[in-house]
C-alpha cells in the first residue's frame, strides 16, 4: 500500500518508488528490488496501476507505472480508515501521517481517527480490568500501557505535524 | 448560528451541562475560542488536551466558576452564564460536586468534617451531616481516618477524602479536574474505581478533566480541547 501511496504522488519507475521507500519508510530495512517489482506486478494484476511504454535507454526496466482510478480509491481508504489498535504498529502509524502528507490530505484528521480508536479499544481493556481475574486484568494493562504509548506519540506527531508536512512536501 | 457552534454531542432534549460557542481571555491571552460541549443525561465524559489548552478553563466556566466573555452555558436548560456571583455560587453548591487534583481539604478541619462541610453549607443539621458523611469513609476504604487532619493523611488518602465531599450531597454534576494528577498510577486507579462506581450508583454525570488516556479510558466517551475549540472523537470518524 506504501509504493501504491507513492504512485498517487506521481507516476515513477521501479527504481524511483524503491528509493523514496527506502528514504521515509524502510529507513533500517530497505525494500529489495525483488519486492518493489513483484509487487507492481500485483499490482497491474489487480488494476490498480497502469504500465507505460518501455521507454529507450540503460537498465533492465524502463517503464512508468501510472496508478488507476481504482488505485485511488484504495490508497484514499486506506488512509481514512485506521489500523487495528495493537501495540508496535508506530511504523505503519508513521506510513500513513507521511503519505497523508505528501498526498495533501489531513493527516491532522487521520491522527485523531487513529486517537479515537485507541481510547475506544482502553475504554474496552479498562471495563475487561475492572470485571475481569487478575490474570486478565495484568494482560489488558499491558494492552493499555502500549496502547498509552502509542497516544503519547500521535500527541507528539500532531504537535509536530507541519514540520514534518515541510520535509515530505520539499 | 453555524454548525460549528452546535455542541458535540447530545441533543438539546437530554444534555444536562451545555456550553454554546464560549470564548474567554485573560487579558490578551485567548484560553476559549468558541467552544462547545454538551454532557448527556448519566454520562461520565472526559475533557482530554494538552496543556495550556483551555480544558480546565471550559470546567470552570461549565461549572459556573468563571463567566465566558461570550457564548452561553446552560444547566438543565437554564442560562447559567447570565447568573450573578450569588446565584451562581448557590447554583454550584446545591447542583455540582468538586474534586480537584491536589484534594483541597480544608487543614483546620478533619477529614469528616471535610466531607460534612457541602452538607453543612446546605443547612443540614451537624450531627446529620457527620453521620452521612461517615458512611463515606466505609464506602472509600478510609475506614479509622474519620479524625485525621489532611496532613495526616497520604495523598491517595486525601484524594479519596476530597472525592467523598465532592459526592456527599448527591450533586447531579461532578466537576473533577485532574483527580489523580497527584497520585501514582496504582491510587490513581483506585481513585477512578471508586469514582466511576459511586456516580453510576448515585447517577451522577461526570465531567472529568484529565490528559491521561488511562483515566480517560474509565469514561463513556472523550472530547478533546485544542487552542480553545472542543473536538469529538468517535471509533468511526471524527465529529468536530
Amino acid at each position: 500500500m506504501a509504493l501504491l501511496g507513492l504512485l498517487e504522488r506521481e507516476p515513477s519507475h521501479g527504481y524511483d518508488l524503491k528509493r523514496n521507500y527506502d528514504t521515509y519508510f524502510g529507513r533500517a530495512k530497505p525494500l529489495p528490488f525483488g519486492q518493489v517489482y513483484a509487487t507492481l506486478a500485483r499490482l497491474v494484476r489487480d488494476g490498480k496501476v497502469v504500465p507505460g511504454e518501455v521507454e529507450p535507454g540503460a537498465g533492465p526496466e524502463r517503464k512508468r507505472y501510472t496508478i488507476t482510478g481504482f488505485g485511488k480509491s484504495e490508497v484514499e481508504a486506506w488512509l481514512a480508515e485506521p489500523i487495528e489498535p495493537e501495540p508496535h504498529l508506530q511504523t505503519v502509524l508513521l506510513v500513513k501521517v507521511v503519505l497523508a502528507l505528501m498526498l495533501g490530505r489531513s493527516a491532522e484528521r487521520y491522527l485523531d481517527t487513529q486517537r479515537g480508536a485507541h481510547l475506544q479499544r482502553m475504554r474496552e481493556l479498562t471495563e475487561i480490568k475492572r470485571t475481569s481475574s487478575i490474570v486478565d486484568a495484568l494482560l489488558a494493562d499491558h494492552a493499555l500501557f502500549h496502547l498509552e504509548a502509542d497516544l503519547r506519540w500521535i500527541d507528539m506527531t500532531s504537535a509536530r505535524v507541519n514540520a514534518l508536512r515541510e520535509v515530505v512536501r520539499s | 448560528m453555524s454548525a460549528a457552534h452546535l455542541p458535540a454531542s447530545a441533543g438539546p432534549d437530554d444534555c444536562i451541562v451545555e456550553a454554546r460557542d464560549v470564548h474567554l481571555s485573560f487579558g490578551a491571552t485567548p484560553a476559549l475560542r468558541g467552544a462547545a460541549l454538551a454532557v448527556a443525561s448519566g454520562e461520565i465524559l472526559a475533557v482530554m488536551g494538552p496543556s495550556g489548552s483551555g480544558k480546565s478553563t471550559l470546567l470552570h466556566c461549565l461549572a459556573g466558576i468563571l463567566r465566558p466573555d461570550r457564548g452561553e452555558i446552560r444547566f438543565e436548560g437554564r442560562r447559567v452564564d447570565t447568573l450573578g456571583e450569588e446565584e451562581r455560587s448557590t447554583l454550584r453548591r446545591d447542583h455540582f460536586g468538586f474534586v480537584f487534583q491536589f484534594g483541597q481539604l480544608v487543614p483546620e478541619l478533619t477529614a469528616q468534617e471535610n466531607v460534612a462541610l457541602p452538607l453543612l453549607l446546605g443547612g443540614a443539621r451537624r450531627a446529620q451531616a457527620l453521620d452521612e458523611a461517615r458512611a463515606w469513609f466505609e464506602r472509600l476504604g478510609l475506614d479509622g481516618l474519620e479524625q485525621r487532619r489532611s496532613g495526616e493523611l497520604s495523598g491517595g488518602q486525601a484524594q479519596r477524602v476530597a472525592l467523598a465531599r465532592g459526592m456527599v450531597a448527591r450533586p447531579e454534576v461532578l466537576f473533577a479536574d485532574e483527580p489523580t494528577g497527584s497520585l501514582d498510577s496504582l491510587s490513581g486507579e483506585y481513585v477512578m474505581e471508586l469514582l466511576v462506581a459511586a456516580a453510576r450508583q448515585q447517577g451522577n454525570k461526570v465531567v472529568l478533566v484529565t490528559h491521561e488516556p488511562r483515566v480517560a479510558a474509565y469514561a463513556d466517551r472523550e472530547v478533546i480541547v485544542r487552542d480553545g475549540k472542543v473536538t469529538s472523537l468517535s471509533p468511526d470518524g471524527v465529529v468536530s
